[in-house]
């Protein structure tokens, strides 16, 4: 190693020699930047797994624009919209179809006594095409009332319960007083604020839900003509329509309603402030090694100052700490930050995984931070004579 | 450069702290030092030895008077200016202040290296002579903990020496060196005066040196209060 990074700086790797030499405090810092990058992984997990779980819904659909009432930030908050804003909508160059979309939420009591609430879409089963694949192959079988399709992934469910729907024998349960048969699965698992998700024909939705009206859906799913940009056909319907109805592409209301979730929803912000929290604890770690490193080497650096030693000399070795540092202490950082995220996720049901983009920043920051605390750390050094660091 | 001294210092005072703790140090001090000769500072503990010695050696900002070392005035010298000169110097230190991870010979690269990356082998081969010469030929792969206190020295000061330094300046070096390595070091340093010009300046207490040196000046009270030469028989 240390022949290594001789041959890399062209000069002896002070700052690799001066970690090593002393073995046991090279692993209390490695610890310490480790438990740095946990923090902030956990953290980064759990926000990360809030944002996949608000778009998750989204994602089902295969629809091209969504209209909301005006006051609605989510799926799920704000008032209902006027069905006629569909038949409007139709009227608009550019669209061609306009599908109203209820949501609601059911309890469903489990043959194993446990209760999981289940988010519950309400759609036309005459057009199974707003759903992605494999969804609109399933969703035209709901037109017998009292189908439904079930989340296999809910959260608390019993794996044996749904096992038979797939061979073709369908699993009845009561919610809301009615008897529901549930005709084919989908696999979404659970959410924040519900555990997993039933789809359902509009008729079925409206019978589980007796205070809906068929007048009054949450929300209406537009597709567009073939060839045409959605965005225009926004812009177009934003003309049309009065100011009441929020108009945005899938993907635009998508990423709105992760911005609103995590920065003006107690949770997201909870979240993120631990994020915050995180990399502020991190940063005094490895600030507080590297200073350490630096005050414990004092005399000596103040005898290669006396040599003729300069200032980029020090910010070198102590960069170079730095960089050996964040990278040392990153791998078992990141190995128990995954192991962290299966247990989580085994016990919330909630998708809690290492992505790659994530794993990088954290690097990059684990880097920038042990870079930013040494030339701090180094400071102390640059204006002292050297005679008074004896 | 050649009759131009090394040092020559003119009204040089110098205060440690800051207001009411503001305690002078030194007071008025004129020195001229010969190229080549070696001048030992002497004193009682706490008469400015150190002090002086820091102020010419550029390890110590300059706050009144004027100290010029190879040609060029410290009084108002820049980092930079520092850093480069300080290159040019040679320090021994009463502490060895060896890098503690590093070998006996990577402690002594490190004064060569600072000149610049030159061919690796040549330097390490440089360390290895400078080590040898003070009798640690089988102590070269040796870490500083594995070395007894007058072998560190021994190290320090070949560190100095190696770079071939103008002007060497020594706190005490042989204060943890036995009789012959403390007189060992002296002769080396005395013969470099001869044979390459370097000055040296060494604050000591040890009157076996006396008599190799040059020059004589005793400190008290960061006043010089005498000056003298000292003759060799030839
Ligand atoms: N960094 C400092 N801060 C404050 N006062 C200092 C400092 N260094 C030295 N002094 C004071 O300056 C005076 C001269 O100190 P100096 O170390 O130069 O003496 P010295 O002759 O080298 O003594 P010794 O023989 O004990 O090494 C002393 O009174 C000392 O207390
Ligand atoms: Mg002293």
């Amino acid at each position: 190693m240390t022949w290594i990074l001789a041959k890399l700086f062209g000069r002896l790797p002070i700052g690799w020699m001066q970690l090593s030499h002393n073995r046991s405090r090279l692993f209390a810092a490695l610890a310490g930047v480790a438990f740095a990058n946990v923090l902030v992984f956990v953290q980064l997990g759990i926000l990360g797994a809030l944002n996949g779980t608000i778009t998750a819904p989204y994602a089902l659909f295969r629809a091209d624009i969504l209209m909301s009432s005006s006051d609605a930030n989510t799926l799920t908050d704000g008032s209902n919209i006027a069905r006629v804003r569909g038949f409007e909508a139709l009227g608009v160059a550019g669209v061609r179809d306009a599908t109203p979309l209820w949501i609601g939420n059911i309890e469903w009591l489990q043959q194993n006594g446990s209760t999981s609430t289940l988010q519950t879409f309400g759609l036309d089963p005459e057009r199974p095409e707003i759903f992605q694949p494999p969804l609109d192959e399933t969703v035209g079988r709901l037109q017998l009332e009292g189908t439904v399709l079930i989340d296999t992934a809910t959260r608390g469910v019993s794996s044996g319960d749904l096992a038979g729907i797939e061979q073709g024998s369908a699993y009845r349960f009561e919610a809301n007083g009615r008897t529901l048969s549930a005709i084919g699965t989908l696999s979404m698992g659970g959410g924040f604020s519900a555990d997993g998700t039933l789809i359902a024909s509009d008729q079925t939705f409206l019978r589980l839900f007796p205070n809906r009206s068929a007048a009054a859906p949450n929300h209406i799913l537009i597709t567009v003509e073939d060839g045409i940009d959605p965005h225009v056909v926004v812009e177009r319907l934003r003309m049309a329509l009065p100011e009441t109805v929020k108009i945005d592409t899938l993907l635009g209301a998508a990423e709105a309603d992760q911005q609103y979730q995590t920065t003006e929803r107690p949770t997201g912000i909870i979240f993120g402030f631990g994020v915050l929290i995180g990399v502020l604890v991190g940063l005094v770690i490895v600030y507080q090694i590297l200073s350490t490193d630096v005050a414990d080497h004092l005399s000596e650096y103040a005898t290669f100052k006396a040599m003729g030693y300069g200032q980029p000399f020090f910010l070198g070795i102590v960069f170079e700490e730095a960089i050996i540092l964040a990278f040392l202490g990153f791998v078992p950082g990141v190995v128990i930050s995954a192991l962290i995220y299966n247990g989580l996720s085994a016990a919330t049901g909630l998708p809690v995984e290492m992505e790659l983009s994530r794993a990088f920043s954290v690097f990059l920051g684990t880097l920038l931070a042990c870079a930013i605390s040494g030339a701090i750390a180094t400071r102390r050094l640059a204006g002292a004579d050297p005679a008074d660091l004896f | 450069m050649g009759n131009v001294s090394p040092i020559a210092v003119q009204g040089l005072n110098h205060w440690f702290g800051s207001a009411e703790a503001r305690k002078q140090a030194i007071w008025d001090v004129n020195l001229e030092v010969a190229r080549g000769s070696l001048t030992i500072l002497m004193g009682p503990s706490g008469s400015g030895k150190t002090t002086l010695l820091t102020l010419m050696g550029c390890l110590r900002e300059v706050q009144d008077g004027s100290v010029r070392l190879l040609g060029e005035e410290l009084n108002g010298a820049n980092e930079a200016q520092s850093v480069a000169l300080r290159r040019r110097l040679g320090f021994i230190f009463q502490a060895h202040n060896l890098h503690e991870s590093l070998t006996a010979t990577e402690n002594v690269l490190m004064g060569l290296e600072v000149h610049g990356r030159g061919n690796r082998n040549r330097q390490r081969a440089a360390a290895h002579h400078a080590l040898e010469l003070f009798g640690l030929g089988d102590r070269l792969d040796y870490l500083p903990a594995n070395l007894s206190g007058g072998q560190k020295q021994r190290v320090a000061v070949a560190r100095a020496l190696a770079g071939n330094p103008e002007v060497v300046f020594a706190d005490e070096p042989t204060a943890a060196l036995d009789k012959d390595s403390g007189r060992i070091v002296v002769e080396t340093l005395k013969a470099l005066g001869k044979e390459r010009g370097t000055t040296t300046i060494m604050v000591t207490h040890d009157n076996r040196i006396l008599e190799l040196s040059d020059r004589i000046v005793t400190l008290e009270d960061g006043r010089i209060v005498k000056d003298q030469q000292v003759s060799h028989q030839p």
